[in-house]
């Protein structure tokens, strides 16, 4: 579904991307690890638009979307969330999800109509989905960490993706509020049939969900494989499983 | 968010009728002064689409008030067309300047935008000052014709309180339209915007065409209301003024800017008449606003009354106005 092919990325001489590969089929859970600047965020803004790579490429469905904008990306059907709680602060929960569900329906330009009117049922499907609907009349900006984060997914739901890409979904999450916002992924993932690429800090929780792990060091691709696989690869401990501090 | 609930649709109604029965009781001058008050605002609120809805810094709006005001007068003194076809033509004019400026403008973020608007806005107001064959330079444009059953003191005050009505309802409906919704959610967070899939830059674009629309509008009844241009229309000076009007209101709020412009343009008529100074008293006002009132006089009301209503629109500056 999702193939990254020899991806490179440079900001003034350094190479935060170098030769990254990925492959995504559809269905899969798929995590990206790696160290701190290992590169991971900066591949996901590749993939989705953010930045343009300056070599290599980003195929999606057999189409080659490496210069398109982000909101054309989206429009193809890949939604993202952000490390950095990224949602509309001054905008209630609601609304930070309805602009999402109307920019699907591409309704974002009507002029005359109220909006309060428009797109509930949808919204409100995806509030209650991850659980957010009593909080729906909330300021985004008053949330609770974990509650901003699950707010992420929701609006990158109301896109109604096929491929959703999660960085860092639980950081600066209590360990209860990442296993249940885990247990959310994997149930969204089957509900709604949803490919998912994630990235994460927490090995106990890349091992336990992913089906498929890519292993990121100095922006370039190490291994992607099963779990297993990537347990016994001797360069990836050395690379991330302790082998910096042994 | 339910809608519009009867209590300020009630306020507005009382409102305007009391505003519809002024003419005849007020002396002519407050009825000039209240018309003066209506064009600013409309002024006031076109700028605060862009500024306040949606976090453009279109520091030099005043000259799409300009361009509306000269392609009007222009179109009826030297071209001799039809009144109606002015009216029309001139929004159009500085929706289309608005365009072709604001093209250019949407390319750049913050600052960098608005120091492009800025000087491309006083290009215009450099055409309209030297080109002095189209626009008589400095010396403007004088005794417009304008038929009296519209520029007559209390025709011309109906007559604009009509359009600013109008025009105030329409931008009400855009506000709370899926567009100004967008457009709100673009000022909080462009880059989360366009990876929901909107194309920020043409949603901009569409508001500052809109919105110099409204200017374009409010520059025609400048002219009903005065029958005479000059290019201090499309002057940085305006531009400001119009800028401090919608902070003073509150530019997170829908009206304020209304009351913005009721409070600045009341300050230069009656300070106005025992010193030229008057913008001194301005001055202080805005510094003891910024410390005291940083939502604005409207948007501290909404606060501090508001309950609900409106409380997206003007929540507290640190984010945290819990509901």
């Amino acid at each position: 579904m999702l193939k990254v092919e020899n991806l490179y990325k440079s900001f003034d001489k350094f190479l935060a991307v170098s030769g990254a590969e990925l492959t995504v089929d559809k269905g899969q859970l798929v995590a990206v690890i790696g160290p701190n600047g290992a590169g991971k965020t900066t591949l996901f803004n590749l993939i989705t638009g953010m930045l343009k790579p300056d070599r290599g490429r980003v195929v999606f469905n057999e189409e080659d979307i490496s210069k398109l904008p982000p909101h054309d990306i989206c429009r193809k059907g890949i939604a993202r969330s952000f490390q950095i709680a990224n949602v509309f602060p001054r905008l209630s929960v609601f609304k930070n999800v309805q602009v999402a569900v109307l920019s699907q329906q591409r309704k974002s330009n009507t002029l005359f109509r109220p909006a309060h009117r428009m797109a509930v049922e949808e919204t409100n499907r995806i509030l209650s989905s991850v659980g957010l609907l009593d909080k729906a009349d909330h300021l985004a900006g008053s949330l609770s960490h974990g509650d901003h984060r699950i707010l992420e997914i929701a609006i990158a739901l109301g896109n109604e993706p096929q491929m959703l890409i999660l960085d860092e979904p639980t950081a600066g999450m209590s360990p209860d509020e990442t296993s249940s916002t885990m247990g959310l992924i994997k149930r969204l993932a089957e509900t709604h049939g949803l490919t998912i690429l994630f990235c994460e800090h927490d090995m106990d929780v890349v091992f336990n969900t992913a089906q498929s792990i890519m292993v990121m060091h100095y922006g370039k691709t190490i291994i992607q494989g099963k779990p297993e696989e990537v347990k016994s690869n001797m360069e990836v401990q050395e690379a991330y499983l302790g082998g910096a501090d042994a | 968010m339910k809608g519009l609930s009867l209590k300020p649709l009630l306020l507005c109604a009382v409102l305007l009728v009391i505003l519809l029965l002024l003419p005849p009781i007020l002396p002519r001058f407050y009825t000039y002064i209240l018309a003066s008050i209506f064009v600013t605002a409309l002024l006031a609120m076109s700028l605060n689409m862009v500024v306040g809805h949606g976090g453009m810094f279109q520091f030099h709006h005043g000259a799409f008030y300009g361009v509306g005001a000269y392609a009007f007068a222009l179109l009826l003194f030297k071209a001799h067309m039809p009144l109606w076809f002015g009216f029309i033509a001139a929004p159009v004019i500085a929706a289309f300047a608005g365009l072709l400026i604001g093209w250019f403008c949407v390319r750049l973020t913050s600052l960098y935008f608005g120091m492009l608007q800025i000087s491309l806005g006083s290009l215009l107001w450099a055409i309209v000052f030297r080109w002095y064959a189209l626009t008589n330079g400095d010396d403007g444009i004088h005794g417009v014709p304008i038929p009296s059953s519209i520029s007559s003191s209390s025709n011309a005050y109906y007559f604009i309180l009509f359009f600013f009505v109008l025009c105030l309802g329409v931008m009400y409906l855009i506000h709370r339209s899926p567009f100004g919704m967008t457009l709100q959610a673009i000022r909080d967070n462009p880059a989360r915007c366009s990876a929901v899939g909107i194309n920020v830059r043409r949603h901009q674009l569409m508001a500052i065409v809109i919105a110099t629309f409204f200017a374009g509008v409010a520059g025609v009844l400048f002219v009903v209301l005065e029958k005479s241009v000059f290019p201090d229309l499309l002057f940085w000076v305006l531009s400001l003024e119009i800028f401090i009007m919608c902070l003073l209101g509150g530019w997170f709020t829908f009206a304020g800017p209304i009351l913005g412009a009721a409070i600045t343009v009341a300050l230069r008529t009656f300070v106005g008449i025992y010193t030229e100074y008057w913008t001194l008293i301005l001055g202080v006002l805005l510094i003891l606003l910024i410390f005291f009132l940083p939502e604005g006089v409207m948007g501290f009301f909404v606060q501090k009354f508001g309950k609900g209503r409106d409380k997206e629109a003007a929540p507290a500056r640190g984010q945290h106005a819990e509901s």
